[in-house]
């Protein structure tokens, strides 16, 4: 027994130079994941992003990549890991890694750290988001035009600033073509259970909404529109196979470009820690073919789109909260660390803001 | 009406793997073996059914593959813990972290790939009938198992000679094995179905209740089922009731959030958990009868000797 433990010894020591040996070539990137890279949702696109580094940069580059680290102080150690094995830049991709990775930064100056959706930032630690809520005022409208009954089903995970922004920008989007417009909302408290979101999609429809709306990961909630022959929008990736007749868009991740820029940047040692919130005209937000609707829906659906690449911002007032306080003036545009802290709901959303 | 007809499907697509999983995972404890793998075996059956249903076209198959999968999966935990004497705690958990971590691997090539879905059954003329047409004609076939499967355990484990030896068994190891009878035997048949059932209740996930295949879609469910069969102090009927109060009170409160009662979403969340403890509690509150439902060597190790 004891002779095997050194020869496995042995062997570990003998493995783990070899790796150091080669990662010293190249420039170690790596991921942190919240979700399994298999969930076909938010994970999946961050792992899609780094499969685009390493077809970019494959000769210059290794990646690495930590699945399902639950957020939290238990992150901690995953950072440390990826650190201490030889990464030169991290990313950690969910909004909970962000106090794990301040602390874990601090304590490697030289590694490069960058964090998705947070907004703490130090010397060697950038910050990254994406403005779906841009595409969402987009889907609104949409929804607005193809509901019969003039309600929604809207699946919702946690009450974060980032779910709170996406209802308000869908309903600002809906209202703008029916001002009487409703979106009934269930809050499953849960990133990624498909069969809750299966249950809350068919509570949703028995109650009157003919459009499922999605902020949770996975397809099973467009798969029920498609068996009841309704309409509905997917999440994080294109989920058309799922829903052939029922997807209307979807509401997509490219975090690709970004990652190669960033990784190639660490490359030629211009690397710098950044606050970027990338959106529509960046490319890190894109919608997926609009499918299952009259053309004239799709003109606006992609003239909207299009208004939203050039600049404008769907939270420009005037504006009221939900109570019917003002919120913004005629033309003002709502700044971005209101947006990033929002925690109201805006006009007309029938839902009480659970704390 | 049609509304309650759909609440009632609901509920019925809901309950219907937690009661699979949990009348297995009875007939397990019942013969003393405590099998905390079923979430593992459950996801091993969800990615083995999706898996043989997507490749050979067949839900069919599929549902084959997703109850041979499970029974599979928890041979490897009766070697173990019966064979080998281990730890059945510890044993039984890591089954769980191994099936959550090999079903993600073996379904790599699965995600994003929309899967077969067993279809509702359909008795012309007779599915048809308003309100009780759909919901006793009209469901998914794993529905119509899961029924007789509850009424069939009953039936074994309090009607047969077979069924007085495995509970013996579950009570007293050692005097079982004293009058002769084969002990572990028994207990690999038990624990075996008792995988076949976690296996056929992932397979509805994957082939009824969501068909698709995603890593860790079982999203705790076996814990629940395995919760059930405590609370429930280890009487089929009380599953099912169990199951059934679970899923009424799950669905119930997305209809409570949809149709808008200000009471805290999370607070909403948490109910049918607290539900069906306290309903079971309430139940089982007689010690005496609890107590002697209670197989009594659950979870210890037992080697014969000879």
């Amino acid at each position: 027994m004891k002779k095997l433990l050194i020869a496995l010894m042995t062997t570990t020591a003998a493995l783990s130079v070899a790796v150091t040996a080669e990662a010293a070539d190249k420039l170690k990137a790596c991921w942190v994941y919240t979700g399994p890279i298999g969930d076909f949702g938010y994970s999946y696109q961050h792992d899609q992003g780094r499969l685009q580094v390493e077809k970019e940069l494959g000769d210059k580059v290794e990646t690495a990549y930590l699945e399902n680290v639950s957020e939290g102080p238990d992150a901690d150690r995953a950072f440390e890991r990826l650190a201490r094995e030889g990464c030169k830049i991290i990313f950690g991709t969910s909004f909970g890694f962000m106090d794990p990775e301040v602390k874990i930064a601090k304590k490697f100056p030289k590694v490069m750290f960058e964090h998705a959706t947070g907004y703490k930032t130090a010397d060697n630690l950038g910050i990254y988001n994406a403005r779906f809520y841009e595409g969402r005022y987009v889907l609104g409208q949409i929804a607005a035009k193809e509901s019969k009954s003039g309600v929604a089903g809207y699946i919702v995970s946690f009450p974060i600033p980032e779910v709170v922004m996406g209802i308000n920008s869908f309903m600002l989007g809906a209202q703008s073509i029916n001002p009487n417009f409703k979106a009934k909302i269930v809050w499953v408290n849960s990133w990624f259970d498909p069969g809750k979101e299966a249950d809350a999609a068919k509570a949703l429809f028995d109650q009157g909404a003919d459009i499922i709306v999605q902020h949770t990961d996975s397809t099973a909630a467009l798969q029920v529109a498609e068996e009841r022959k309704l309409h509905g929008f997917g999440q994080s990736s294109d989920m058309i196979k799922f829903a052939p007749h029922a997807q209307l868009t979807s509401l997509t991740d490219e975090w690709g470009p970004y990652y190669v820029s960033r990784v190639k940047a660490a490359l030629d040692g211009t690397w710098k820690p950044d606050n970027v919130w990338l959106g529509i005209k960046d490319g890190a937000v894109k919608l997926a073919p609009f499918t299952n609707m009259p053309d004239d829906v799709k003109a606006m659906a992609e003239a909207t789109t299009k208004k939203i690449a050039d600049g404008w911002n769907p939270f420009t007032g005037p504006i009221a909260k939900q109570d019917g306080t003002p919120w913004l003036k005629d033309g003002e545009v709502a700044d971005d660390g209101t947006l990033l802290g929002m925690n109201f709901y805006v006009k007309g959303v029938d839902d009480k803001l659970p704390q | 009406m049609d509304i309650t007809v759909n609440i009632l499907l609901t509920v019925a697509t809901a309950a219907t793997p937690l009661l699979i999983a949990a009348i297995g995972e009875l007939v397990v404890e019942r013969s003393g073996v405590l099998n905390l793998g079923v979430e593992g075996m459950m996801i091993m059956g969800a990615v083995g059914g999706f898996g043989a249903g997507y490749l050979t076209g067949s839900p069919w198959i599929g549902l084959l593959a997703a109850i041979a999968m499970g029974a599979l999966f928890s041979l490897l935990f009766a070697i173990m813990t019966l064979s080998l004497a281990t730890n059945q705690v510890a044993t039984g958990l890591s089954l769980t972290l191994l099936g959550l971590g090999l079903s993600g691997m073996m379904g790599t090539n699965f995600v994003g790939q929309p899967g077969q879905r067993l279809p509702n059954l359909d008795i012309p003329g007779l599915t048809s009938i308003p309100v009780v047409g759909r919901l006793l004609f009209g469901q998914d076939p794993i529905f119509y198992i899961s029924i007789a499967l509850t009424a069939a355990v009953m039936w074994f484990l309090f009607k047969t000679r077979k069924g007085l030896t495995l509970r013996s068994i579950g009570d007293s190891h050692s005097s079982a094995h004293a009058l002769g009878i084969q002990v572990i035997r028994y207990r690999y048949l038990s624990v075996v179905f008792g995988g076949a059932c976690a296996g056929l209740a992932g397979g509805h996930l994957s082939l009824v209740y969501t068909p698709q295949w995603v890593e860790n879609m079982t999203a705790g469910r076996g814990w629940i089922a395995l919760a059930l069969v405590v609370f429930a102090s280890w009487r089929p009927w009380r599953v099912l009731a169990g199951a059934y109060i679970f899923g009424a009170v799950w669905i119930g409160q997305l209809h409570a959030q949809a149709f808008g009662i200000p009471v805290p979403s999370q607070m909403l969340s948490s109910l049918p958990y607290l539900a069906t403890i306290v309903v079971l509690v309430l139940i089982s509150r007689n010690k005496r009868l609890t107590m002697m439902n209670t197989p009594a060597s659950l979870g210890q190790p037992f080697v014969p000797d000879r």
